[in-house]
């Protein structure tokens, strides 16, 4: 007896599209529609002259110079840019795909080979995009007995965790998407959904491998937030303010790590395990326990899981770069745009144009987000150069480091910060 | 219900506390084998090794296969460290068809074997590495594995399987520029090799990571039955090499590197100190060899040999490495054994593991020097 399928019943068929259905009704009520609320009222659309931004408008705009300007300018300056290219999740996601391109040919440099080569024309540039669409065009096989909702929400969520954090992150003055009082609570908050995540995805693949993996990556972040958060305090101390962009306004005459050194150590160590990168990377330990909490995933749920952890990496290193290294503070480099092109226009063989509205940003802008850039990636490459150098460390020792060590050490630092303070070298009244 | 599985294999739940762990043949930290791993939390409770997966029944096939024959299929199961697996039965055929083997062959057959140790210490030594988390230790092995093949590749004319060791002596004799390039590129594998020490065994978190786990104590390696670099991280001095010399290794100079913790560190780190031992052995032999002559003895068609048993055992890459040859008279073995120390060192796995955590089951399971495909042969 041959049979296509032979386990196929029509009420079971029938019943899984129902199932599908009614998951894809509340998944939308629940989650899309607000969403498509939020966006349409809170977030400022581009409008140009009163006129929503569409296609149309673009390409009557775009061809003449005059034009043209002013429109880019009301499409820069809108929030919706902000959140969905420069400051945000653009910006973000363009360099997480650098740093993997890099992280792969730095890590090859290091043991003597030559990594990604052949896809593209010049060192294998283009092997990310390769990767990517081997991913998308993989089939995503979802485990039997996964609580299939949570399951699939999990990567989604992961990188929209993620994107948030990278909203909090001012890249130069006035860029920053969501530019907060409280911009310090807010990191730790978006931090602690990490582990919830993780721990979402990795029950719900109702696995041992995954489950393990889960396990340890909460004890992980769990622990390593406490010194985390502590190594921070030394900061805000300080800089006597939680809001990021005031931060960086603080560190004008000096950057806070030549102050506090051991809080930026304990900072970059426990941002290390918060990562889950090498010495840290015990959920993910392949040869223990395959691939952790990612062991089920497969095709694009993987490859959103692993946008949304190096746009994580990009977020903490910006959040290092703010709090330690000054921000986009820096000696100004870009030259200033050239008066005579606002006064006397440019000259085009015969005709003379005069463009209103120049220059669309301002050069603080081009300066700060250079600067910030270098700094950025200068922290990046640290973060990269471990996984080169040492093994995998044991759950234990991570927790010892972390409550034993790391906790004394930022404690040490507070005590350093509020000393400064004292001493009235920093702070109100103090020197500088 | 299913049938009931024999009690090492039942894959329920015993205990809510207690999870089981199939570690393997698909886990990337198993190799051609499974591991049941029971365990409460991150403790292991129990372990269980299940070898067998790659069984490929080479004794059987030695009995209808004559004794030249069976050569090439008598070094599958370790093919990377293919000239050791051969030695012992090539030594044991010479004392049966009572072979006398020419100087010359005698000192080729020891730079051969120990370039294979080279060989297979550093792929095992790779996999070391990635199984700690240490990818440049997995790609550095990896790359200079191949100064050592390419030596072989001169000398026998095959990358990997080389069938080089024949009843008699070896099968061709070394290129005319052999021993100028070998010991050039064996001068430059022993500085790469000194460069392991300070990126993996002078590694704090490596150290920190592997000391103190899975001891082994003396008495316990000695009444596991446990070989090689094993038995001597644990600190005992037995080499084959020295105790029972075969060839001409009573000749040459051999140091036994022996350490006393027993621990994963140490085992990880007597088979580096092994390699580089080997390349002194290497200088040593290509000094003392003698620069020209015969390297094979004419062999009769279809030898046979007496109504005999012979045992023969050499010093792998793994440990103590025996084969065991009956012969009625005919010119195929009547009966073979190989005797593997893969197999005597997996037999202690399960004593090591009791109550470590599982991140150590790694560093312990890959530092017994374990190779799957021998032991199940």
């Amino acid at each position: 007896m041959s049979v296509i399928a032979p386990k196929f019943k029509l009420s079971y068929f029938i019943k899984s599209l129902t199932d599908n259905i009614f998951w894809i009704i509340v998944l939308l009520t629940l989650i899309g529609i607000p969403i498509i609320m939020i966006v349409l009222i809170f977030v400022d659309l581009p409008v140009h002259d009163g006129e929503l931004v569409n296609p149309f408008l673009a390409f009557t705009m775009i061809f003449h110079p005059e034009l043209a300007v002013p429109f880019l300018k009301s499409i820069i300056y809108s929030d919706f840019f902000k959140i969905a290219a420069f400051p945000g999740f653009g910006f973000a996601a363009l360099l997480a795909a650098a740093t993997i391109f890099a992280e792969r040919k730095l890590l090859a440099k290091m043991q003597l080979r030559v990594g990604p080569f052949y896809c593209g024309k010049f060192e294998g540039i283009l092997q990310l995009m390769g990767d990517g669409l081997k991913l998308i065009s993989k089939e995503i096989i979802i485990p039997a007995k996964a609580d299939k909702p949570l399951f699939w929400a999990a990567p989604v969520l992961f990188v929209a965790t993620a994107a948030a954090f990278v909203a909090l992150i001012p890249v130069a003055p006035g860029w920053v998407v969501a530019d907060l009082d409280l911009g310090l609570i807010a990191v730790f908050a978006v931090i602690g959904f990490f582990p919830i995540i993780t721990v979402i995805s990795s029950w719900s693949a109702n696995s041992k491998y995954p489950f393990i993996g889960g396990i340890r990556a909460l004890h992980q972040m769990v622990s390593f937030e406490i010194p985390l958060i502590l190594s921070l305090l030394g900061v805000t101390i300080l800089t006597g303010t939680l809001s990021l962009s005031e931060i960086v306004h603080a560190q004008e005459n000096y950057w806070l790590i030549v102050f506090l050194p051991i809080g930026a150590i304990v900072f970059f160590i426990s941002m290390l395990a918060e990562l889950e990168r090498i010495p840290f990377d015990l959920p993910e330990a392949e040869s223990e326990i395959v691939a952790g909490w990612l062991t089920e995933f497969s095709g694009m749920m993987y490859g959103l899981v692993q946008l949304g952890s190096y746009i994580k990496l990009y977020a903490f290193a910006g959040l290092f770069v703010v709090l330690f290294l000054g921000g986009w503070q820096g000696p100004m480099v870009v030259p200033p745009f050239p008066e005579e092109i606002i006064t006397e226009g440019i000259q085009a063989g015969p005709i003379t144009v005069q463009i209103a509205g120049l220059p669309i940003v301002s050069q603080e802008m081009l300066n700060g987000t250079l600067w910030f850039t270098l700094k950025t990636v200068a922290v990046i490459f640290f973060i990269l150069i471990p996984r080169g150098v040492f093994p995998r460390i044991r759950i234990d020792m991570l927790l010892s480091i972390g409550w034993n060590k790391l906790i004394a050490l930022a404690f040490v630092n507070m005590f350093i910060a509020v000393g400064l303070i004292y001493a009235g070298i920093l702070g109100p009244g103090g020197i500088w | 219900m299913t049938a009931k599985l024999p009690p090492g294999l039942q894959l329920e739940k015993e205990d809510d506390k207690i999870m089981t762990l199939n570690v393997g043949p698909q886990h990337p930290g198993s190799g051609h084998m499974r591991l049941i791993i029971k365990v409460d939390g991150d403790f292991i409770v129990s372990c269980d090794p299940d070898p067998g997966y790659v069984h490929r029944g080479e004794e059987k096939m030695a009995e209808y296969r004559n004794y030249i024959t069976n050569i090439p299929h008598l070094e599958r199961p370790v093919i990377h460290d293919s000239c050791n697996i051969l030695y012992p039965y090539v030594l044991g055929v010479e004392e049966l068809l009572g072979l006398e083997v020419p100087e010359r062959a005698k000192y080729i057959r020891v730079i051969a074997a120990e370039l294979n140790r080279i060989v297979y210490t550093l792929y095992w030594l790779g996999i070391y590495g990635i199984f700690l988390g240490h990818s440049t230790m997995f790609m550095w092995p990896m790359g200079d594995r191949e100064l050592a093949i390419d030596l072989l590749e001169k000398l026998t004319g095959a990358r990997v399987t080389h069938s080089y060791f024949v009843p008699g002596g070896i099968r061709n004799d070394a290129p005319a520029n052999f021993e100028d390039v070998c010991i050039r590129q064996v001068n430059y594998l022993e500085k790469r090799l000194r460069t392991y020490g300070d990126i993996f065994y002078d590694n704090p978190i490596l150290i920190a990571r592997t000391e103190n786990t899975g001891i082994l104590t003396r008495e316990d390696a000695i009444r596991l039955g446990t070989t090689g670099t094993v038995l001597r991280a644990s600190g005992v001095d037995f080499d084959i090499r020295t105790k029972e010399p075969y060839d001409v290794y009573d000749e040459l100079d051999v140091h036994t590197n022996v350490l006393k913790n027993g621990d994963s560190y140490d085992r990880s780190k007597t088979p580096w100190l092994d390699m580089l031992e080997s390349c002194n052995i290497i200088r040593q032999a290509l000094e003392k060899m003698p620069k020209s002559g015969s390297v094979r003895v004419k062999l009769k068609p279809n030898p046979k040999g007496g109504d005999d048993e012979v045992y023969k055992r050499v010093e792998s890459g793994r440990g103590s490495l025996g084969t065991y040859i009956v012969s009625r008279s005919k010119p195929e073995p009547y009966r073979l054994k190989m005797s593997v120390g893969s197999f005597r060192n997996l037999i202690c796995l399960p004593y090591l593991l009791k109550g470590e955590k599982l991140g150590n089951m790694p560093a312990v399971y890959w530092s017994l020097n374990y190779w799957p495909v021998e032991a199940d042969r």
